[in-house]
């Protein structure tokens, strides 16, 4: 299939804050990166940000608790032209601070934060938006570049 | 492999004066395994080897929170004197630590053999 023919339908998965469903979600992705053509690179960029956003879910947005909602939506799509995918990740816990969603200089070499850096250089678009009712939804978006597929 | 769920598969020690240990991991260690291969690797700290090879050639996948693990050692050993040296990444892995430019910062070499000669 061209990967510009990938259905745009979406994809959508249900998860409580748990660390151990992350290789599930992680494996959902990578299949879907790899139906829709992305390159080997591509997809390890794209994985690892999801698995990234989810983390942070759980460890700042849940601190931790593991019964929370997370919903996942992967959403093929179009952007400026391209075959895209758009990844909405959505919870209901703690909405944080401009500040603290910011990525960190990385000439500070210390353990933690670095989730934010690793997914603004990993995907084209980045953007948290606080919910209506409660939580965040981060979108990201990977266009299909042409050396992909 | 010490236990089914770690992702610390062997502990070696190497020479008679056990000045270096040799931490074979393995799985994917994201936050759901990082905890575990932190406190694994400190553990070593108490054995006070002159060397500390971790050795991620079994290591499919590696988020954040195992980099981060990995930072916290360099901290403790560069306080103690102690090298540590990464061998064996896999693609995935490497370009983790290229994307947070922690390539730079660790010592980084292709093999666990590589690694006892450094």
């Amino acid at each position: 299939m061209a990967a510009s023919d990938f259905p745009q339908f979406p994809v959508r998965m249900s998860i409580v804050s748990v660390p151990a469903h992350l290789p599930v979600v992680r494996s959902a992705v990578e299949r879907l990166c790899e139906l829709m053509g992305f390159a080997e690179e591509d997809r390890g960029g794209i994985v690892l940000s999801v698995d990234e956003a989810l983390t942070n879910v759980i460890k700042h947005a849940y601190h931790g608790d593991d019964d929370k909602p997370i919903e996942i939506v992967l959403r093929p799509t179009e952007s400026a032209g391209q075959a895209a995918l758009s990844i909405e990740v959505r919870d209901w816990g703690d909405v944080a601070e401009p500040a603290q969603i910011r990525s960190r200089d990385l000439e500070d070499v210390r353990p933690g934060g670095l989730g934010v850096h690793i997914m603004s250089s990993c995907m084209d678009e980045v953007t948290y938006t606080p919910a209506p009712d409660a939580g965040t939804v981060l979108t990201m978006l990977k266009r299909l570049n042409q050396r992909n597929g | 492999m010490t236990d089914d769920s770690s992702p610390i598969q062997s502990v070696k020690w190497v020479g008679s004066d056990r000045a270096a240990v040799v931490v074979e991991a393995g799985g994917d260690i994201d936050l759901h395994q990082s905890a575990r291969f932190q406190q694994a690797l400190l553990a070593l700290l108490d054995e006070r080897p002159k060397k500390i090879v971790v050795d991620l050639s079994g290591v499919a996948y590696m988020d954040s929170s195992g980099v981060a693990s990995l930072v916290k050692l360099l901290a403790r050993v560069r306080r103690n004197q102690i090298s540590l040296i990464l061998a064996g990444l896999t693609d995935r892995v490497r370009s983790v630590f290229e994307i947070t430019r922690l390539d730079t910062v660790f010592q980084i070499v292709a093999t666990q053999q590589e690694a006892l000669e450094a």
